[in-house]
């Protein structure tokens, strides 16, 4: 009976893990879901771009007191983890803070000390990140795709990590040996003396508790993240690192486009031709996207990476002057139809079952996508490097290209291109009269 | 003006250094007709030997392709990149970021290969290499830059403008939003050929609002759409007689009195 907690520790561990693996494979089928795109190039030039903007998080602190908040979180997150190594070799082999006798009083005083500060400062940002949803209430976070769901769902994970700084604090000042010592207890020794009146029995139970609905808490985090907008922290590394590196006033230039046109300007297409005997009939590529699965892995995997912090948004000028137009809204709304055509696939055995919908119009409006200035604002602000606005072109691609459903004064545009030269009606032959005027 | 084009160029045997791309706007419209001809004036001035191609001139394709048209994009692009591989030209400069933006960066993978230069970037460029001088005639005088998407977020160009607006002398007083995070004029993504879609202001006039809190006397900028967005934005908010709208080679053309 001696093992049964390090035997439940270990079967928790493996629950927690085993359910996050399988979610992280459905991820990765649903974004390859999205059509190939060769991000292989520029190796080193990735690996930059990764370490600077995910792990520097160089574009954070264009917002001062968001991107300071946010570095001390992320600090914290990421050397606090540190901890859980400890705590799971404890777990499993009923160990009680193996790394002390190893590591000596002081190194080991040092680190949980450096652990706890980080606590504490995490705390304090994630309050004031619950003020600034909440009480301030920031206009990015008042949008109205931010009502219901989403608005839980930031607070959630807010209370998640409250909890979880609190239970780390709470477990260290309970350890009476620990705090005994005197090593390391930077704040938790002002937690302490509130417990003075217990016994050692309590204070040990307390600990013991704290210790396992810390670890239970950061176990469920971790498969929460799925759920949730979080998953940012996991996947802002792949999305820097297969970002657009182009400048970004650059659009891609489809090929399915380059082959048919260059066939029909080629004076030596015969245009009557009848196509060789046996040769396969050509099912002709779908231009632009109407639906998650026309877009590129890229452009999907920057959906599950968005966390809707909005600051695409509240840079949008569409936005900013009442139109429909959010580039987050174009992000989760991605995202949803995304999760909704692999739910269809899990249920119906592995192969997507025509359900009706699709991403335009059942998610996103032409209305939106109409609104878009190309600006790139809110590429530029997105401290992740997420494109909205290949999405938007890639439909408004679909929406004149397969639907020729192009507001009317566009269409006028584009036949005046086709046949003068210019976007207006003016004669082509009067192209250099500007020099004698 | 004495303006010659490619055909002319190549009759009598001659190849420019440089091909002036109008564009349509500077072509067509009679605001943007101004600049083009500051701009020639200016190149005339530093003897650059330039041409146009006139009439062989056609749509870079660039606003079908923001619309969504590829198609229309891509046969506007090859038959100019034809055109332009026929004269074997090298180097454009355009007064036009969304022409710059296209041919620089999106003409390439069809077989156009060319170095370009927005027109802020050949005016520095000239400057540099002595053959062009700015007046310091605007000496002390409050001025504001608008950012053109294309220009600035769109291909990083955000300092040759600057620099050359510097030079006649004025003081140059940033927007609330600027560089990186300059707000756009409103016109990009074909949006200069349609209304705006329902919402509660256009989008020009908010940035008109952040030129004005300046209290800069001038707002210069280097793109055709952005100028006629400002200027109505200007009109709008009626005060025509405070601040004026400029393209950056309109100003060193004036202050040289060309």
């Amino acid at each position: 009976m001696d093992y049964l907690p390090n035997v439940i520790f270990a079967i928790a561990l493996l629950l927690g893990i085993g359910f996050f693996v399988s979610n992280v494979l459905k991820l990765v089928r649903n974004i390859k879901l999205g059509k190939d795109l060769d991000r292989s190039d520029n190796k080193l030039e990735r690996w930059k771009n990764m370490a600077r903007i995910a792990l520097g998080q160089s574009k954070m602190v264009s917002r001062p007191i968001a991107g300071f908040l946010h570095i001390v979180v992320y600090i914290g997150f990421v050397v606090i983890n540190i901890e859980v190594l400890e705590i799971i070799i404890d777990g499993l082999f009923g160990t009680h803070r193996v790394f002390q006798p190893l590591l000596g009083n002081s190194i080991y005083g040092f680190l949980i000390g450096t652990f706890e500060i980080l606590a504490f400062l995490v705390l304090v940002a994630v309050i004031i990140f619950w003020l600034r949803r909440n009480i301030v209430q920031l206009k990015r976070f008042m949008s109205k795709e931010m009502k219901g769901w989403p608005k839980n769902d930031g607070n959630l994970i807010l209370y998640f990590e409250i909890v979880l700084m609190s239970l780390f604090i709470l477990m260290n000042a309970t350890d009476y040996s620990f705090q005994q010592a005197g090593f390391g207890n930077p704040i938790s020794q002002f937690v302490a003396p509130w417990f003075s009146e217990y016994s050692l029995e309590t204070l040990s139970s307390i600990e013991h508790k704290a210790w396992w609905a810390h670890i239970i808490g950061i176990l469920i985090f971790l498969n929460y993240l799925y759920y949730s907008k979080h998953l940012h922290i996991l996947l802002a590394f792949p999305n820097t690192f297969y970002a657009n590196l182009q400048p970004k006033g650059q659009f891609n230039n489809l090929s399915s486009v380059t082959k048919e046109v260059r066939m029909m300007m080629d004076p030596d297409t015969d245009p009557y031709a009848i196509p060789e005997e046996g040769a396969e009939e050509e099912i002709p590529e779908k231009f632009g996207a109407s639906d998650v699965t026309d877009l590129n892995w890229v452009q999907l995997l920057n959906a599950y990476t968005c966390t809707e912090c909005g600051r695409c948004t509240s840079s949008c000028p569409a936005n900013m002057t009442g139109k429909e137009l959010s580039p987050r809204a174009i992000m989760m709304k991605t995202r949803d139809r995304l999760e909704e055509v692999g739910r269809n696939i899990d249920s119906n055995k592995g192969t997507f079952k025509e359900d009706g919908k699709q991403l335009l119009n059942d998610y996103i409006t032409p209305e939106e996508l109409w609104a878009c200035t190309s600006c790139n604002a809110c590429v530029e602000e997105c401290p992740i490097d997420i494109d909205p606005l290949s999405i938007i072109m890639d439909m408004r691609r679909f929406l004149v290209m397969e639907q020729s459903a192009a507001p009317q004064e566009l269409n006028m545009m584009m036949t005046n291109i086709e046949n003068n030269g210019a976007p207006w009606q003016y004669n082509q032959q009067d192209r250099l009269n500007w020099k004698d005027e | 003006m004495n303006v010659p084009t490619m055909a002319e160029m190549m009759s009598q045997g001659k190849k420019p250094e440089v091909l002036f791309w109008v564009g349509a706007a500077g072509s067509y419209d009679d605001r943007a007709k101004k600049i083009t001809r500051a701009f020639v004036k200016l190149l005339h001035k530093a003897n650059v030997d330039f041409a146009v191609l006139g009439t062989e001139e056609s749509s870079t394709g660039d606003a079908a392709k923001r619309a969504g048209n590829e198609f229309l994009f891509q046969m506007q692009a090859i038959s100019n990149i034809e055109i332009l591989n026929s004269y074997e030209v090298k180097t454009i400069v355009c007064t036009d970021p969304h022409s710059f933006n296209t041919l620089k960066n999106e003409y390439p993978e069809l077989g156009g290969n060319y170095e370009v230069y927005h027109h802020t970037q050949y005016i520095k460029k000239l400057v540099e290499e002595g053959r062009l001088e700015i007046k310091k005639s605007l000496k002390g005088k409050q001025v504001t830059y608008h950012d053109p998407c294309y220009l600035g977020r769109g291909n990083g160009v955000y300092e040759s403008p600057r620099d050359i607006i510097r030079k006649l002398g004025v003081q140059l007083k940033e927007m609330k939003q600027h560089k990186n995070r300059a707000l756009c004029c409103g016109a990009g993504g074909a949006q200069m050929f349609k209304d705006a879609e329902k919402g509660d202001k256009e989008i020009n006039i908010l940035r008109t609002e952040q030129a004005l809190e300046t209290n800069a006397k001038i707002i210069a900028t280097g793109c055709p759409y952005c100028n006629t967005m400002m200027t109505d934005g200007v009109k709008f908010h009626e005060k025509e007689s405070q601040i004026i709208v400029k393209d950056i080679a309109e100003l060193i053309a004036e202050a040289d009195n060309l």
